[in-house]
């Protein structure tokens, strides 16, 4: 309840400082402090719920977009839902508290005072007010009890209504762990409701997601069978007409006949280069081998446009989120290549808890964008898929920062 | 010479077996996991060991492991490693230590048979060979520093040696004389400041830590 207090005062004395001073403009920086204020107390409150009632709240925010303005982050924490439902929570704290607060000591006293009511009821001074408002106790010589009202209410002064009242001071007591367990329950669903994301919004996005993802597997196969028949397959079938013609041509020209074998030769090894690059395409070996570092290193090192690639993860993610982000350094890296006239670009990668963030950065020309159909927004569902995220930072005239966010499970 | 290959594969193992047959070659042995290998090297002790990277039972690394734990077993055995990719950190991994009588190479260059031939009689006396496309790699990031003057044909001159060659092979393969080459060679070790080598395989040696160095 202390907290409960706090919260609130902060929380009103903040926005409506903020909000009231909006006029004079000195109000924003107030309420820019009042949004990092209010996720430093939300950091605080999901503590408390992990340590005091044992619900896991994972974070519910959307990720920061890339700063180029300083202005970016705080309006994105502005229009995010989170932060607004994390209001609520710190403005319901301070009547949910004290109302759990009420509830919860008023059963633990009446029940404890009415089941010892025998023990001490000699010695108290007469007449005595105790227990509550509504619960009058009064001890003559011949002691006694009124229930509810002032002297003309339920009178217990036999020994049997004793005991009923003690029973129901035992049945009180017996009950208190559960209306106590009760109301820590409702605290948790208000904790989960409040600080961490809305529920019906996680199943719009997982079934969105889902399905992008399925769309994505199915693009994948197609985009695989035309590299098959375009590719290879052409390759070998020219491969085999080499061959034929030499076969007819050994006996009477022979020199063609070896030119035609070399020419086999040299398509032949294309092919073999082809599936080389094709199988590389749905997996890279060495990512499974040995971690995003040495694959990045090697599609770095392949990249037309200098690419300088800073890796920082200690521990390796799950090979779901390693291909995710691998895909993403890769298209990435190919975009720049086909459309940034850049002459150079960062990637760089970091684990920090459970999240693994990627940044593709360029000095091109920049307008980059999401259209759908593009590899970009190919990349957005295989993100999406795995609960990540993707920003784009693409002005005209660049330069252009790419954002990914995945979070690596547990 | 005397030579064990190791390859799960069927076919590209018959077929470097007939093309090494072909050559007047031997081949005491072939196997297809690397838990053999190791075992066979030890009863014939070959003049050579051609090792794919992936082999059962996980088909991941296996092969290059067995390549480095047959390198400091018996350092005298040269190994030709192939793999269907071929990849800088592995290069690094098998060439750690001393890069005499080892070779890292894409399977593919086997269809180019003069030039496998010619690096794997490198590789049994002592030498190196390394694939173009892992020297390609480590000089793409020496490319990001591009403060060193090599000229294009030094830069040129500087792969071929990353990949283990001679003088006269590098002669062979530019079509130039061995007294142009040595030219080459000179001024890029005094351009980049590296300590003149004497026998290939230090050389190789050289040209690597400089590319590696330049990683920032």
């Amino acid at each position: 309840m202390p907290i409960g207090i706090a919260t609130f005062t902060i929380v009103v004395t903040g926005f409506a400082l903020g909000f009231g001073l909006l006029i004079t403009l000195l109000g924003i920086p107030i309420l820019v402090a009042m949004l990092y204020v209010s996720r430093g107390m939300g950091w605080f409150e999901r503590g408390r719920a992990k340590l005091l009632l044992d619900v896991d709240v994972p974070r519910p925010y959307r990720a920061d977009p890339p700063s180029d303005h300083w202005w970016r982050v705080p309006v994105s924490r502005l229009t995010d839902p989170a932060t607004w439902t994390e209001i609520v929570y710190h403005l319901l704290l301070l009547p949910i508290g004290v109302f759990t607060f009420t509830v919860a000591l008023t059963f633990w006293v009446l029940g404890a005072s009415l089941l010892f009511l025998p023990v001490y009821a000699w010695a108290l001074p007469h007449p005595v007010h105790a227990v509550d408002s509504w619960v009058k106790v009064t001890l003559g010589a011949q002691p006694h009890l009124e229930l509810l009202g002032g002297g003309n209410g339920w009178v217990i002064d036999t020994p049997i209504e004793y005991v009923a009242l003690v029973l129901i001071g035992a049945v009180i007591l017996l009950l208190t762990p559960w209306i106590v367990r009760g109301l820590a329950t409702a605290n948790r669903y208000l904790v989960r409701g409040l600080l961490g994301s809305d529920v019906f919004a996680r199943v719009q996005t997982l079934t969105n997601s889902r399905a992008a993802a399925v769309d994505l597997a199915a693009e994948d196969r197609r985009r695989i069978e035309r590299d098959l028949h375009d590719g290879v397959q052409q390759r070998l079938v020219s491969l085999a007409i080499d061959l034929g013609r030499a076969k007819e041509k050994l006996d009477t020209d022979p020199e063609r006949a070896k030119e035609l074998v070399g020419e086999a030769h040299e398509e032949a090894k294309r092919a073999i280069s082809e599936v080389r690059d094709l199988a590389r395409g749905i997996h890279p070996a060495v990512l499974t081998d040995r971690g995003l570092d040495a694959a990045l290193s090697s599609l770095a090192a392949r990249s037309p446009v200098p690419a300088d690639v800073h890796v920082d993860v200690a521990e390796r993610p799950p090979a779901s989120v390693e291909a995710a982000a691998y895909f993403v350094v890769s298209e990435a890296l190919a975009n720049v290549a086909k459309h940034a006239q850049a002459t150079r670009a960062d990637v760089t990668l970091r684990r920090s808890g459970d999240r693994l963030t990627v940044k593709v950065e360029d000095d091109g020309v920049g307008g980059a964008s999401l259209v759908e159909g593009s590899g970009l927004a190919g990349l957005r569902d295989r993100v999406g898929a795995l609960d990540g995220e993707l920003h784009l930072l693409s002005p005209r005239g660049g330069p252009t920062v790419l954002m990914v966010e995945i979070p690596c499970g547990s | 010479m005397r030579i064990v290959i190791a390859e799960d594969g069927v076919l590209l193992r018959e077929g470097l077996a007939h093309l090494l047959a072909d050559e007047g070659h031997e081949v005491v042995a072939s196997v297809g996991d690397a838990l053999e290998l190791v075992e066979v090297v030890q009863r014939e002790r070959p003049d050579i060991c051609i090792i794919d990277v992936r082999m059962p039972p996980t088909f991941t690394d296996e092969g290059l492991r067995a390549a480095i734990e047959i390198r400091s077993r018996w350092p005298d055995t040269p190994v030709l490693v192939l793999s269907q990719y071929v990849e800088e950190r592995y290069a690094v991994e098998l060439l750690s230590g001393q890069t005499s009588g080892v070779g890292y190479l894409l399977k593919q260059r086997v269809a180019d048979v003069r030039d496998f031939l010619d690096a794997l009689e490198r590789v049994a006396n002592g030498g190196t060979a390394l694939d173009p496309e892992v020297v390609a790699q480590l000089l793409a990031r020496a490319r990001r520093h591009p403060h060193d003057e090599l000229t294009p044909r030094e830069r040129e001159v500087l792969a071929l040696m990353a990949e283990g060659l001679s003088n006269a092979g590098i002669a062979q393969r530019l079509v130039v004389t061995g007294g142009a080459v040595e030219k080459h060679v000179t001024s890029i070790f005094t351009k980049l400041g590296l300590e003149f080598a004497e026998t290939d395989h230090r050389r190789v040696l050289a040209v690597l830590r400089y590319l590696e160095d330049r990683d920032p």
